[in-house]
């Protein structure tokens, strides 16, 4: 639903967020995009409409206001809702609107002067100086720099610099096909393929009115699963590695290595893409549906063995509790997504509250509740989401046995020509948003939000008291991607 | 920790034997687009197929043959799909032809001329890297990939992959690698860093491009921030494509950087 407010209102705009958030609906996203004006208005000059995303229960809400002519700011949403705070250091990028009242606008995915290389120092103190970590660090990571300012052991105060990686995403969208857009949406968070192609196929899906067919959305349901468990796996292994088990960071890669392989046996590519297309996908799995079922046991029975054995080793989980805690207050204030807030007591997935796809028809086993925040409860949701999608993995290797003999492609006809719609999908890191608009049959404007965006700030509020040595265990607890971030 | 030890013997050797002995998921795997005829009777529409513009019907040269660039080729199958008559998927993800050591080389199917420019290069490279055989330790560099690539590299390290038995390793230190394995489609902010990274290698380095990011900037191409691949900002020796390149794949680069594979008496050891 999108409620567009009038231009006047934007002074009032933040009181508006602040009371839908006050009653309950939580801060999704903010985004802004350049739109001509109609044609009847002597006034050519295009303006600037600033959309804010609310999640409800059963779907995406959308506030719009555009900015009176000439107008360049906009009191800003940030002091009175925080979730904000990068929404609108990306929009001031993009755009140069200034929100007014900001406590922190720096450039975020666009590096401007060489004076925003400079390293910035936040708290003061004898011996206190700031650690540049990135953008090339040791190992094989993604690029981003942690600006630590520590007095040699403790950390006070971090920040982070990710324009490193901005490769203009959303940008690159604007001109391609509805069916084009569906490979860089896999391209924007590599590791979340499965569900970035989701979640743009499902507003591109929107905007047409049309379902896929049921067994297309059942393949759905099995990619994005087989994706929770190799990103959940891959954080067991990074966690496991910078504990220094080395045995168990090598049994965790083995299993991440099978579920790549059983993915790549279903549909040739490691990550799952070009399954997901705009009113279906591309081809049923090339196992059947037995196979499946066989390969997923023997899978399950491996991977929780060893993740029993890691939750019994106390001198591994030492290292866990209590670092790296998120506040339960300051999780819900925020939103916090997928398996960070849920660790945190805050939980709003999309696959119960929004669902798509096979999702509505499918039991989906609830999960435990946890409210410590630390790595320790951020691991232990994911070993129970890990469980979750076992099972749902197993329901859909049942009903897909009934469809063995289904050939090429199964599609409804998806072709948008003009319109826009929000689309969502629960990626292994949280939820992840696509608002696609089609003009003349290609993509006008998509603004992506992904879950590592919504949730990578809260770095900033987790180290209470962590030294350095705790920075691995609590950076791969999160279990993010910077490709996601910068775009 | 005993606990550890043993579950770690359990299942017995994980590891593949590649490249002394071959391997079926390398050999099975589904590489970049082909051109199985590249003189079909219907032309109307190929170049058009393709979302990263790696299909050209008519360069002037070579008059109305279909060619491929493979290092822009994302493993989309969009023209497999439309006109399986003329594209095909290759296949296995290892060999000499893997990976390129031009960027010509990359074209499907070869350009003439190629085959003499990559046997000098070869040559000179084999010479550059001769010292390097027995221990080479890399520094990986992400200049704007989009995540993936990373888990193939990370794969490496992996018991299944095991890079450590070949004598390669990872180095924190860009002072003591030999090799820079480059991913991403070359971000503007990361191309200072890359730079540097680079200059900070001693002699002689060898550069690998992992990934049609690398390569060629894949889907995202030249842009206001990304430079169309890495090699508009450091010297690329070796090319390698996939979207993202497979461990195999990626393996297969780092043998061909110090000419373990590709001819010679040291091949495969």
């Amino acid at each position: 639903m999108t409620a567009t407010l009038n231009e006047a209102e934007v002074e009032r705009l933040w009181e508006k967020l602040d009371a839908r958030v006050a009653a309950g609906d939580r801060f999704a996203g903010l985004s802004a995009a350049v739109r001509p004006r109609p044609p009847a208005e002597p006034d050519r000059t295009p303006v600037l409409v600033l959309s804010v995303q609310l999640a409800v229960m059963g779907g995406i809400d959308t506030l719009e206001v555009a900015l009176p002519p000439g107008v360049a700011s906009y009191p800003a949403l940030t002091p009175h809702v925080g979730a904000a705070f990068w929404y609108e250091r990306v929009i001031h990028d993009q755009f140069g609107v200034v929100p007014d009242g900001h406590p922190r606008l720096a450039p975020l995915i666009r590096p401007g002067s060489p004076d925003d290389y400079a390293l910035p120092r936040h708290v003061e103190g004898y011996g206190v100086f700031t650690f540049p970590h990135g953008p090339v660090r040791s190992g094989v990571t993604e690029s981003i720099e942690y600006l630590i300012e520590t007095p040699g052991e403790d950390i006070p105060h971090l920040n982070m610099r990710v324009f490193y990686k901005h490769r203009g995403i959303e940008q690159r969208f604007e001109g391609m096909s509805a069916a084009e857009g569906v490979l860089l949406a896999e391209r924007a968070e590599g590791i979340a393929s499965v569900a970035h192609a989701m979640a743009y196929c499902h507003a591109v899906e929107r905007i047409v009115g049309c379902v896929p067919p049921g067994p297309a959305s059942l393949v759905r349901v099995l990619h994005a699963e087989l994706e929770r468990i190799a990103n959940h796996v891959d954080v067991a292994a990074k966690l496991a590695d910078a504990g220094g088990l080395a045995v168990a960071a090598a049994r965790f890669a083995l299993h991440k290595e099978r579920v790549l392989r059983l993915v790549s046996s279903l549909c040739g590519s490691r990550f799952g893409r070009s399954v997901v297309v705009p009113g279906g996908v591309r081809a049923m799995p090339r196992m059947d549906a037995v196979a499946i079922a066989a390969e997923l046991d023997r899978l399950q029975k491996t991977i929780d063995s060893d993740a029993d054995s890691l939750m019994a080793t106390a001198s591994f989980l030492d290292r866990l509790r209590t670092t790296g805690p998120l506040r339960p207050a300051r999780a819900r204030q925020h939103g916090a997504l997928g398996p960070i807030g849920k660790a945190s007591g805050y939980s709003d997935d999309a696959r119960t509250e929004r669902p798509y796809d096979a999702y509505p028809g499918l039991d989906i086993p609830a999960l435990h509740t946890y409210g410590e925040g630390d790595a320790l409860a951020r691991l232990r949701v994911r070993w129970d989401e890990v469980d979750q999608s076992f099972r749902l993995l197993r329901q859909v290797a049942d009903e897909l046995a009934g469809f063995s003999d289904i050939e090429g492609p199964v599609v409804t006809s998806c072709d948008p020509s003009e319109g826009r719609a929000t689309g969502w999908a629960e990626a292994p890191q949280g939820e992840v948003l696509y608002d696609v608009a089609v003009a003349g049959g290609r993509v006008s404007r998509c603004r992506l939000r992904s879950a590592s965006f919504h949730n990578l700030v809260l770095m900033h509020d987790v180290f209470a008291g962590d030294i350095l040595t705790d920075f691995p265990f609590i950076e791969a607890s999160f279990g993010l991607s910077f490709a996601g971030v910068a775009l | 920790m005993s606990l550890w030890v043993l579950r770690g013997l359990r299942e017995g050797v994980m590891t593949t034997r590649w490249p002394k002995r071959a391997d079926s998921y390398a050999d099975g795997w589904r590489g970049p687009a082909v051109v199985h005829d590249p003189d079909p009777p219907t032309r109307t529409g190929l170049a058009a197929l393709c979302p990263t513009q790696a299909i050209t019907v008519d360069d002037g040269a070579h008059r109305d043959v279909v060619r491929l660039d493979q290092g822009r080729c994302i493993l989309c199958g969009l023209c497999v799909v439309a006109r399986p008559d003329v594209f095909g998927w290759s296949a296995g993800a290892t060999g000499r032809t893997a990976s390129a050591l031009t960027r010509d080389q990359l074209i499907v199917p070869e350009v003439p001329e190629t085959d003499e420019t990559v046997d000098a290069v070869r040559a000179s490279l084999r010479q550059r890297t001769a010292a390097l055989r027995r221990s080479v330790h890399i520094r990986h560099v992400d200049a704007g990939s989009d995540g993936s690539e990373e888990w193939e590299i990370l794969a490496l390290l992996g018991p299944v992959y095991d890079v450590h038995r070949l004598g390669i390793f990872f180095t924190p230190s860009p002072r003591h690698a030999d090799i820079l394995l480059v991913t991403g489609a070359g971000s503007a902010g990361m191309a200072g860093p890359l730079r540097t990274t680079y200059e900070g290698m001693p002699d002689p380095k060898v550069v690998i491009a992992a990934g049609t990011d690398a390569v060629s900037g894949g889907l995202l191409g030249h842009s206001e921030v990304t430079m169309g691949g890495i090699s508009g900002i450091v010297p690329v020796d070796v090319w390698l494509p996939g979207s993202p390149p497979s461990p195999f794949g990626l393996l297969n680069a780092l043998l061909i950087a110090v000419g373990r594979i590709g001819g010679g008496p040291e091949e495969a050891r």
